[in-house]
């Protein structure tokens, strides 16, 4: 009880959060909708990095998306620093105040047309800073992301590289003083000796300005370094949340091990032998039954097609979405190997 | 080792790849020499602008003749491929040597089943009826592993999957037995689980089939995993190249090793609760539309003397296959 008063209380908190993108009905289809998220919950702590992983179409760049409010959600809601985003006490641009976003394209992500300084002020002047202070603001920024403002201010973001480019975005995503950042494949697209550049500069900035981070990222070992937490996305659902090292050198979920184990070695010695799991992953369209991934899973028996489990911790050291870890669940663990527990 | 014994398979020696397109020439390949041996997989690794998509691509003759400018010379097997007339240029493509691409969708045509572009290109080469290629591409199709193979034969490319679609390529590219399979970052488009499945299946193929490989990618990772030999390219030459354990256990360039060190793969140890920074290598690659002089990764190696400003530096044999282009290997043994 006590442990439990003492927790410090999330400053994200999204319940039930749901996306369902509807397809275009025709003669021959009937309407069906694209699951891209289902019903998914979780917590971001103040002063952490949640990182975010899972494989294309697994519902973690729609996640980020929903987060900022960018799309409606088809239900749930996103709860920060105790009040419901979009209500009373927390309009929407109050919110975006606080939560900035940086993606993966930082080119697409800049208007051409403005200078850098501009594109960096712009956001403090929406919210009622003068044109003035935004750009002295704008000049600060850019110092700190390791960007000169006597020669970088002025130009135009053709003129920028992608590491240049992404450190803009970054400075931008700064300009409102946010407390939480939500970084989607943010790092991505740079080569990797100036993906280290801007890993750098992110964890700088974090302690310097005490951000939260939610970082989202299809490279696991990037994920690994950066984050305190790290949550498994599979088909719009979360199947497995906790401590990154935890995560990573005893991972829980049947998915995990496997994307784990996909992981290149570095040893020319001990190649790969065997892929983990085979084909790709299903069309959210038409997710599995039960458990989205008993097509795939090694360990999957008849109970799994029927039953969908759910994120809890009965018989594992951190939140687990698999029949196997539920108290009478039907899974027989007599009959496949048995799992450490 | 074996190189005095067999003639290397590909030999390309001091090749200059300019294009001339644009407002100023740009040297994309400068001065590159490489040799893969028969059943023997280099991998080309680099970052954006290094060049190692353009070397793969000049194997082919795939650039714009009219707006690109190539000089040195490119053998494969018996023949000067630079100097091909266009019919057996034609013939040379697909039948000694295929391509596989990173983005299948891009790569397949749109508008024909995967089964009769396969189909297609088997009938091109060879003297063989509809239905034995049919037969053919089937038993391609299984022995890439795609599922219900009969089906997806008739299937468009725009109804696989990634994964799928890449097996499909590999399938098409295998299609007329070549000797040299040349893949251009054939698995950083793939997920996680998807992209070990493509590899563990190329170098099954490739042993097969005793296939060499040029495998250009961006993720050592990947290289590690299918390669005998890797080649590490920066601003237009190859800066350092060795079998893949001697790279990766003893590297000599400095970028090479800047390269290893900046990866978070080797971060994970924590100091005092918080991991250590990532090593990086400050600045950006060269602008290859300038001319150079020295050596292209001095204004960003940490060893650099007056001496590496001034002279491009040549290939030293560290041991047998190692070799490196720096002044200061003394400075990273």
């Amino acid at each position: 009880m006590t442990s439990q008063a003492m927790k410090t209380p999330p400053l994200l908190s999204i319940k039930g959060l749901t996306k369902h993108f509807p397809l275009k009905k025709s003669l021959f289809s009937k309407g069906d909708v694209v699951r891209a998220v289902d019903q998914i919950d979780f917590d971001v702590l103040p002063g952490e990095t949640l990182g975010v992983v899972g494989e294309s179409g697994c519902g973690k760049s729609t996640t980020a998306r929903l987060l900022m409010q960018l799309i409606n959600p088809t239900a749930g809601e996103v709860i920060f620093d105790g009040m419901r985003v979009g209500g009373r006490d927390l309009p929407l641009k109050e919110f975006r105040r606080q939560v900035q976003m940086v993606f993966q394209d930082s080119y697409a992500s800049l208007n051409p047309r403005l200078t850098i300084e501009d594109s960096i002020a712009f956001g403090p002047q929406v919210h009622g800073v003068s044109k003035q202070e935004s750009l002295a603001r704008a000049h600060d920024l850019l110092e700190r992301v390791g960007l000169s403002p006597a020669r970088f201010a002025a130009r135009y973001t053709h003129e920028l590289s992608g590491g240049q480019r992404q450190r803009v975005n970054i400075a931008r995503a700064l300009a409102l003083q946010p407390r939480v950042v939500i970084l989607d494949e943010a790092v991505s697209a740079l080569d990797k000796s100036v993906e280290a550049q801007v890993l750098n500069l992110l964890l700088d900035l974090k302690d310097a300005f005490k951000l939260t981070y939610v970082f989202i990222s299809h490279d696991l070992n990037v994920v690994r370094y950066v984050s305190d937490r790290v949550m498994v996305m599979y088909l719009g659902q979360v199947v497995e949340v906790g401590p990154a090292d935890a995560l990573f050198d005893k991972p829980a979920h049947p998915y995990t091990q496997a994307l784990l184990s996909s992981i290149p070695a570095m040893d020319p010695e001990h190649r790969t032998e065997k892929a983990a799991i085979s084909g790709d992953p299903p069309n959210p369209i038409n997710p599995p039954s039960g458990c989205r991934f008993h097509t795939r899973c090694p360990k999957a028996q008849a109970i799994c097609a029927q039953s969908a489990p759910v994120l809890g911790m009965a018989r594992s050291a951190h939140p687990v979405a698999c029949l196997m870890y539920e108290s009478d669940s039907g899974y027989d663990h007599n009959v496949t190997e048995q799992v450490a527990v | 080792m074996t190189d005095a014994i067999n003639a290397p398979y590909v030999s390309i020696q001091n090749l200059i790849v300019t294009f001339t397109g644009g407002v100023r020439p740009v040297k994309a390949v400068n001065g590159v020499d490489l040799r893969v041996n028969r059943g023997e997989v280099v991998a080309l690794i680099g970052e954006s602008g290094s060049g190692k998509s353009v070397t793969l691509r000049s194997v082919l003759r795939l650039h714009n003749e009219r707006r690109t400018t190539i000089t040195g010379s490119i053998k494969v097997g018996e023949q000067d491929v630079l100097k091909l007339s266009a019919d057996a240029l034609a013939n040379f493509r697909g039948k000694t040597a295929a391509m596989i691409f990173q983005e299948p969708l891009l790569a397949l045509d749109p508008v024909y089943s995967v089964g009769a572009q396969i189909i297609e290109s088997i009938r091109r080469h060879e003297n063989v009826t509809h239905v034995d290629a049919h037969k053919r591409a089937l038993e391609l199709f299984e022995r890439v592993r795609i599922p219900s193979p009969k089906r997806r034969l008739d299937a468009y490319p725009h109804e696989m999957s990634g994964g799928m679609r890449q097996r499909a390529m590999i399938a098409l590219a295998l299609a007329c037995k070549p000797q040299l399979l040349l893949a251009d970052e054939p698995t950083t488009a793939l997920d996680a689980t998807v992209q070990i499945q493509v590899l563990l299946l190329l170098r099954e193929l490739q042993r097969e089939f005793g296939l060499s490989v040029i495998f250009v990618t961006h993720d050592i990772g990947a290289a590690v995993e299918v390669a005998d030999r890797i080649a590490v390219m920066y601003a237009g030459r190859i800066v350092e190249e060795g079998p893949v354990t001697t790279l990766l256990r003893a590297p000599r360039h400095p970028y090479t090793l800047a390269l290893l060190r900046s990866r978070a793969h080797g971060a994970m140890e924590k100091v005092d609760g918080k991991r250590p920074r990532l090593e990086t290598i400050a600045g950006a690659p060269p602008d290859l539309s300038l001319p150079q002089t020295g050596c292209a990764f001095a204004p960003r190696c940490r060893l650099v003397n007056n001496a590496c400003k001034q002279t491009q530096p040549d290939a030293t044999t560290i041991s047998a296959g190692h070799h490196a282009r720096c002044l200061r290997l003394d400075a990273t043994a």
